[in-house]
C-alpha cells in the first residue's frame, strides 16, 4: 500500500508535459487546486489592500495607514471585522434563497480556475471545451446576484438584481463574439492539427477552445493574438477588456451596485460573512475574467517577446535550464531572472519606506514590521534565484504579472471614470459593442482565409 | 502534447446514480413547489446534473452549450420574467387541476413504454442498435464541427441553418410584438 502511494505521487512527476488533471492524479490535482485557492485568497486580500491605496493616492489621499506599516494590515482586521459582525437575515425574506445565493456566486467564480494555465503543465485540469467551460460557469454567477436580489425583499436589492441581469446577459454577447474571433485565429499557421486539444482529426487544420492549446497556438504562430491581423486583434481585445468590465459589475458599469442611488444595489440586505462571500467572488471573478484576456490575446504564461532567443550562453551550474528541450538563449536568462529581480526591487521599495518611517518611538513596531515584510519579500526574491525554482516560476510569474496589469487597471477605471447611466450602458452593448463584434467575426475570416478566398474568386484554386 | 487516454474513466455508475437522482429530485421539485423562483432554482440544479450526464457521455461540447444556453442564459431570463410577478398571489392559487384519470393514464402509458424498452434491451434483442463506445472527450468539439460542416462528411448543415433560421424568426417576431412603434 505504502509502494503503491509512493508510485501514485512520484508518477505524475515523471509525466512530463501533463497536468494533473491530464495525466488523471487525484493527489496532485488536489494539491494544485489548493495551491491556486490559497493564491487566489492572497491575492483578493492584495487586491483589497491596493485598491484602496491606489485609489487613494489618485485622489491626494494617503488611505490606510493606521493598521499596520502603511496599512499592510488592514485587509486582515476588515476580514476579522467582517467574520465577528452579526450575521443578520431579513425577517420579510426567502431564507433558502437569502443562504443559497452568496455561495452560488462564490462556487461559479472560483470553479473556473480549474482551467485558467497558468503554464504549460501549471493547471489543474485541461479541457476540450476550455473556454466555453469558462464562459459559462462565470456566467452563472449572475444566477447568484439575481436570487440575492430577489430573496432580500426589498426594493434597492430587486432594482439592483434587475439590473444587473440585464446588463450581464447584453454583454457576454459581445464577450462572446470577441472570444470566437481569437478562436478562428488558433486554427491557422503550420501545425495547428497538434494542438493540445485540438484533436487528431485526419490532416485538416483544426483550432481549438482548449486554454492550453490557445496558448500554445500564439507560441507556434509567434504572436501573441493582440497584435494578430493588426488592428482586428486589438480591436477584438479592446471589446473583451470592456465587455469584462461590465460583467464583472466594476466601474464604470457598476450600476447593479450604484452605492449613490440604491444604498449598495443586489447585497444592500447582507452582513458579516455572507457580505465578504460577494466581495470575495467579486474579486475572483475579477481575476478569472482578466485571465481568460490574459490568456487569449496576451499570451497567457509566455515572456514578452517569445519568438527572440539571443545567441546562446551557458554558465556552469546556473543557465542552460535542466530541462534539455527548454530554450538557452541570452535573452532567454535575462528574462528568467525577471522574478527574482521583481521581489528584490519590492523589498528594496519596503527597506526605502522603512527610512522615511517617522523617528517617533511610537512608530518603533511599525517601522520593525516594514523591515520584516521588505526581508520577506527580498528572500523570495533570492529563492527565485536558485535554477531548480527559477525554471518552474517563471511562466506562474509572466502570467501572474499579465493579470495583475489588468487588476491595475480595474482600479485606475474605478478611479477616473464617471458613471454611466442604464440607457447608455445598453446603448453601447447592443447598438456598439454587438455590431463592431460582427464585423470583427466576418473581417477576422476573410483575413484568415484570404488565400483561399482569392484563389476560389479567380478559379486557380480548382483543377 | 495530446494526453493518451489511459486514465480510469470517470463515467462510473456512481456518478450516473447520482447525477440522475439529483435531475429527479430536481424535477419533482420544480412541479410542487408552490413559489415559482424555487421551481425555478430546481429546473437550474436539474439542467446542470443533465450537463453532467453529458459529460459522462464524453461529450464535453454539449454540456458546455447546455450551461451557457440553458443554465446561464435562458434561465436567467426565466428568472428575471418571475421576479416580477407577484408571488404573495401565486402561492394562494390552486397549484394542479383535478384531471386525475387523463394523467394516470399518460404516466402509465410513458412507465409501459419505458419498461417495454427495458426489458426488450436486456433480452438481447436490438430495440436500438447497439453504440460503439469511443472516447471521443478529446476531440468531440471538431467532430461535431466535422458532422456540421465539413464538405464531405457534413449532412447536417441544413437542419443547423434551417433551425438558426427558426430561432431568428422568433426573435424578429418577439420584438415586433413587444415593441408598439419600431
Amino acid at each position: 500500500m505504502h509502494d503503491f502511494l509512493q508510485q501514485y505521487v512520484l508518477n505524475y512527476l515523471d509525466s512530463k508535459g501533463l497536468t494533473p488533471g491530464g495525466a488523471g492524479n487525484i493527489f496532485w490535482a488536489t494539491v494544485y487546486i489548493l495551491l491556486v485557492f490559497g493564491g487566489l485568497s492572497v491575492a483578493v486580500i492584495a487586491m483589497n489592500w491596493l485598491e484602496r491605496k491606489i485609489l487613494a493616492h489618485m485622489q491626494v489621499r494617503l488611505g490606510p495607514m493606521r493598521v499596520g506599516p502603511h496599512g499592510l494590515l488592514q485587509p486582515i482586521a476588515d476580514a476579522l471585522k467582517l467574520l465577528l459582525k452579526e450575521d443578520i437575515i431579513p425577517a420579510e425574506a426567502d431564507k433558502i434563497i437569502f443562504w443559497i445565493a452568496p455561495f452560488i456566486v462564490v462556487l461559479a467564480a472560483f470553479t473556473v480556475f480549474v482551467v485558467v494555465p497558468f503554464g504549460p503543465t501549471h493547471a489543474i485540469t485541461d479541457m476540450n471545451i476550455g473556454i466555453l467551460f469558462m464562459l459559462g460557469v462565470s456566467s452563472l454567477s449572475v444566477l447568484g446576484i439575481v436570487t440575492a436580489g430577489w430573496a432580500s425583499n426589498s426594493h434597492y436589492p430587486l432594482i439592483g438584481a434587475l439590473r444587473s441581469s440585464a446588463q450581464m446577459v447584453s454583454y457576454e454577447v459581445a464577450m462572446g463574439l470577441a472570444v470566437v474571433s481569437v478562436i478562428m485565429m488558433t486554427s491557422l499557421g503550420s501545425i495547428a492539427t497538434g494542438l493540445y486539444g485540438a484533436g487528431n482529426i485526419g490532416s485538416q487544420a483544426s483550432g481549438t477552445l482548449s486554454m492550453i492549446g490557445i496558448v500554445q497556438a500564439q507560441q507556434e504562430q509567434g504572436v501573441w493574438f493582440v497584435f494578430k491581423f493588426f488592428p482586428l486583434g486589438l480591436i477584438g481585445f479592446a471589446m473583451f477588456a470592456i465587455a469584462m468590465v461590465a460583467e464583472t459589475n466594476r466601474a464604470p458599469f457598476d450600476l447593479p451596485e450604484a452605492e449613490s442611488e440604491l444604498t449598495a444595489g443586489f447585497h444592500t440586505e447582507y452582513s458579516g460573512f455572507r457580505w465578504s462571500l460577494f466581495f470575495l467572488a467579486e474579486y475572483s471573478a475579477m481575476i478569472a475574467v482578466s485571465s481568460i484576456a490574459v490568456t487569449l490575446w496576451l499570451g497567457g504564461w509566455l515572456r514578452p517577446f517569445p519568438g527572440i532567443h539571443g545567441p546562446s550562453i551557458a554558465i556552469p551550474h546556473i543557465w542552460p535550464p535542466a530541462d534539455p528541450t527548454a530554450p538557452t538563449g541570452a535573452l532567454d536568462f535575462v528574462f528568467a531572472l525577471f522574478p527574482g529581480i521583481a521581489f528584490l526591487l519590492l523589498g528594496a521599495m519596503c527597506f526605502y519606506n522603512v527610512r522615511r518611517m517617522p523617528k517617533h518611538p511610537l512608530f518603533k513596531i511599525q517601522t520593525v514590521g516594514l523591515a520584516g515584510f521588505g526581508a520577506v519579500l527580498g528572500l523570495i526574491g533570492l529563492i527565485m534565484f536558485i535554477p531548480p525554482v527559477r525554471d518552474r516560476v517563471g511562466d506562474i510569474f509572466w502570467f501572474a504579472a499579465k493579470v495583475a496589469a489588468f487588476m491595475y487597471l480595474y482600479i485606475w477605471y474605478r478611479g477616473t471614470f464617471p458613471r454611466y447611466r442604464f440607457d447608455q450602458l445598453m446603448k453601447v452593448g447592443w447598438k456598439v459593442l454587438l455590431p463592431m463584434g460582427l464585423a470583427l467575426l466576418v473581417l477576422t475570416a476573410v483575413f484568415a482565409m484570404h488565400g483561399e478566398l482569392w484563389a476560389q474568386f479567380t478559379g486557380a484554386g480548382h483543377p | 502534447m495530446i494526453p493518451s487516454v489511459t486514465n480510469p474513466p470517470v463515467a462510473t455508475a456512481f456518478f450516473f446514480y447520482l447525477l440522475a437522482a439529483t435531475m429527479i429530485i430536481g424535477g419533482i421539485l420544480v412541479i410542487t413547489r408552490k413559489n415559482a423562483i424555487h421551481s425555478a432554482m430546481a429546473l437550474i440544479t436539474a439542467l446542470l446534473a443533465q450537463a453532467g450526464l453529458y459529460l459522462m457521455l464524453y461529450a464535453p461540447f454539449v454540456a458546455g452549450v447546455q450551461i451557457i444556453l440553458y443554465a446561464g442564459g435562458i434561465m436567467v431570463l426565466f428568472l428575471f420574467v418571475i421576479m416580477l410577478i407577484n408571488i404573495e398571489r401565486t402561492v394562494k392559487e390552486r397549484q394542479f387541476n383535478k384531471q386525475w384519470l387523463v394523467g394516470i393514464a399518460a404516466a402509465a402509458a410513458l412507465g409501459g413504454l419505458f419498461i417495454a424498452v427495458y426489458t426488450t434491451a436486456t433480452k438481447g434483442k436490438a430495440l436500438f442498435p447497439e453504440g460503439s463506445m469511443t472516447y471521443g472527450e478529446g476531440d468531440n468539439t471538431q467532430r461535431i464541427a466535422l458532422l456540421l460542416f465539413d464538405s464531405h462528411a457534413g449532412q447536417y448543415m441544413f437542419a443547423f441553418e434551417i433551425a438558426s433560421l427558426l430561432l431568428l424568426v422568433a426573435i424578429i417576431g418577439a420584438v415586433v410584438m413587444a415593441k408598439k412603434r419600431i
